[in-house]
């Protein structure tokens, strides 16, 4: 029996032990990892497992933590860092930009960096300010990062499983929101190729674009908006880099209208950058401007006004009703 | 200290002054153009350091990285070559004088970010105590990286972890353009390290014998399960920060005073009388670095087709 009902944590944890299992060269380090297992258990069980060499806390030192990691792949190994929450990154942020991201480039090729930089990520959770920030645009603006955010449980797993594999650094997003809820994960499906969206719903009338925690938002919309009568589609990018710009300018050609939906402030965002490109490649495919349903652009607000600042199937309605509809 | 082994440091170092100074004149004629950080003066410091690493052991530089990666073995030719923006460099010609590395030559790179590859030297060792290489690591960072956290945070996870890690800072008295000891309280650089629990000593940088048998010490020490050290090296910069500085902040007296304590004036100093010929070691050190300039100068410059390769997988 590979197929079984997983929280996304679970799913996460089922990677590693899988990918330690699989490769003595992955190694899992960060703050309070080890053998408490990390605060929100993804990585329960595997200092135990592996030992602690495999698995182990760090000082709270996010940039060390980054610079170790570097060192540890230049000389042969696979870490798997923990970022514990998205903005306790922004103090590893040099290393990830100015090191990780470019030593392949820059050493053309001579030096490759196969890190995963596992980041707890975005809102939902009734958290605060440095923990619920939508970090995606810095790293998908640096040359260099490949850029994960899985949307499913079993995305979870074969997307952490793909990244890890993966020979250049990524950042892998995981929606902190859905860490316990429970999907369907069979870990013998394939391993998704990193850079390949997926259609979760086919519609005719609009193509909704969304990625990690916005897929569920998108898709709870699609299902509203099927009573009223309109068939939306919905893509999930899974890879924001490298982007999958076939399947979205595809399904954009085929529906002549598409909304991008994501939590982070929408100013200078990766929607902005999705709604760029469709209007670039499909001008004369669109029935109206591409809307972008996002965060505001305001720091992420405290846990009783969240609820205002996430896109939610309302509003994601509101941005498809003013899609240039011909009401005949 | 015998007189063989002071004949070869004084070879060895005018091997990096004879290299920086005709990275002085290809700047001048603008065949090198860009940001470059010269180590004149400071010679001494990798020429006796870089005895003591052997194979597979990793070493960590600054911008100002030009002699360790000569005095770790990196060839001129290729060396120039990157520097001069030719396909042939050791990276192709797309690092250049503050980013480049050759690690197949154990020289793991420069950074251009102050203190920033400290922690890439931890992560070095820690690889060396997991895969069993018994590999030791040498962070080296001026006195300006003190005052960065990244140094510190690498120091802590060297310490916490007992790992076989030598951090070397080169004090050379400047923050880049501003003096170390107007940017601290408390002048004993060294006192960070011990703070810590790292054992750590201060020297005269501009001696390489002396450096050679302090870092031997603690390269030994650090094999042996000793976990990290720390050496400060007082040493001076005979040249600007950059190419360009012109150093207003510096006195005629103060440069007159540093050129009569600088490393290639000791020794060769030191030499004079036991019928070492030491015109002719700097001679053979010019000639060895003109031909691998004339050389790099020739090879093909990188080719700007390639700039999107080595992003993604």
């Amino acid at each position: 029996m590979t197929a079984t009902k997983l929280t996304m944590a679970q799913a996460l944890n089922t990677a590693l032990r899988d990918a330690m299992t699989a490769d003595e060269s992955v190694v899992v380090f960060g703050e309070d990892v080890g053998p408490l297992g990390g605060v929100f258990r993804v990585t329960d069980g595997l200092t135990e497992t592996f030992g602690e060499q495999r698995c182990f806390d760090t000082p709270l030192a996010e940039s060390g933590i980054a610079g170790l990691a570097i060192g540890m792949a230049m000389n042969g190994f696979r870490p798997v860092i923990e970022m514990q929450f998205d903005a306790f990154a922004y103090p590893a942020f040099e290393q990830i930009t100015s090191h990780l991201a470019k030593m392949a480039n820059r050493t053309r090729g001579r030096v490759r960096l196969p890190v995963v930089v596992r980041v707890p990520y975005a809102g939902g959770i009734g958290g605060v300010e440095h923990h619920c920030d939508s970090s995606e645009a810095y790293y998908a603006h640096t040359p260099g990062l490949t850029v994960v955010a899985p949307a499913t449980n079993a995305d979870a797993y074969g997307l952490l499983r793909a990244a890890i594999e993966h020979p250049d650094p990524v950042i892998f997003l995981e929606p902190k929101r859905h860490y316990f809820t429970r999907e369907e994960v069979d870990t013998a499906t394939p391993v998704p190729p990193i850079g390949q969206a997926v259609v979760r719903r086919e519609g005719r009338d609009a193509t909704l674009v969304a990625y990690g925690p916005s897929v569920p938002v998108a898709l709870a919309a699609a299902e509203l908006a099927a009573t009223e009568g309109r068939d939306l589609g919905v893509v999930d990018l899974r890879s924001i880099v490298p982007f999958d710009e076939e399947t979205v300018l595809a399904q954009v050609r085929r529906t002549g209208r598409a909304v991008v939906v994501a939590e982070a402030q929408g100013f200078a965002s990766v929607a902005s950058e999705i709604a760029a490109r469709i209007g670039e490649r499909c001008f004369h495919h669109l029935e109206a401007p591409v809307r972008r349903v996002t965060g505001f652009d305001i720091p992420y607000p405290p846990p009783k006004l969240e609820r205002h600042h996430l896109p939610s199937p309302d509003r994601i309605l509101d941005a498809v009703d003013a899609l240039q509809w011909d009401e005949t | 200290m015998t007189e063989d082994r002071l004949e070869a440091d004084l070879a060895a170092m005018w091997r990096i002054r004879a290299f920086e100074e005709k990275l002085q004149a290809l700047h001048k004629s603008g065949e090198l153009i860009g940001s470059v950080h010269l180590c004149i003066g400071q010679e001494a410091a990798p020429v006796g350091a870089c005895t003591e690493l052997v194979d597979g052991d990793a070493l960590f530089a600054t911008y100002r990285g030009h002699g360790w990666a000569l005095a770790k073995g990196t060839p001129t030719r290729e060396l120039f070559a990157e520097l001069l923006g030719r396909a042939t460099g050791v990276n192709g010609g797309r690092g250049g004088s503050a980013y480049f590395s050759a690690p197949e030559y154990g020289f793991y790179g420069e950074n251009s970010i102050v203190g920033a590859g400290a922690s890439h030297a931890v992560g070095a060792a820690l690889a060396g105590k997991h895969d069993g290489s018994g590999r030791i690591a040498m962070a080296v960072f001026g006195d300006g990286a003190m005052n960065q956290g990244a140094v510190g945070e690498a120091m802590n996870f060297a310490a916490a972890f007992d790992l076989p890690v030598l951090f070397v800072c080169e004090n050379n008295r400047y923050s880049e353009l501003t003096p170390i000891n107007d940017m601290v309280r408390n002048d004993q650089l060294t006192e960070r390290a011990t703070a810590l629990g790292i054992p750590a000593t201060r020297i005269d940088g501009n001696d390489p014998a002396r450096v050679r048998s302090t870092v031997a010490g603690y390269a030994a020490e650090a094999r042996n399960g000793g976990g990290p050290a720390f050496v400060e090296l007082i040493t001076q910069r005979l040249v600007g920060h950059y190419i360009g500085d012109v150093q207003q902040y510096r006195t005629r007296a103060e440069l007159e005073a540093d050129g009569l304590v600088e490393p290639l004036a000791v020794a060769t100093s030191a030499l004079a009388g036991s019928g070492v010929d030491t015109d002719a070691i700097e001679g053979r050190a010019r000639a060895e670095i003109e031909a691998a300039a004339e050389q790099a100068l020739a090879d093909p410059f990188a080719d700007p087709d390639t700039a999107k390769e080595h992003l993604y997988a």
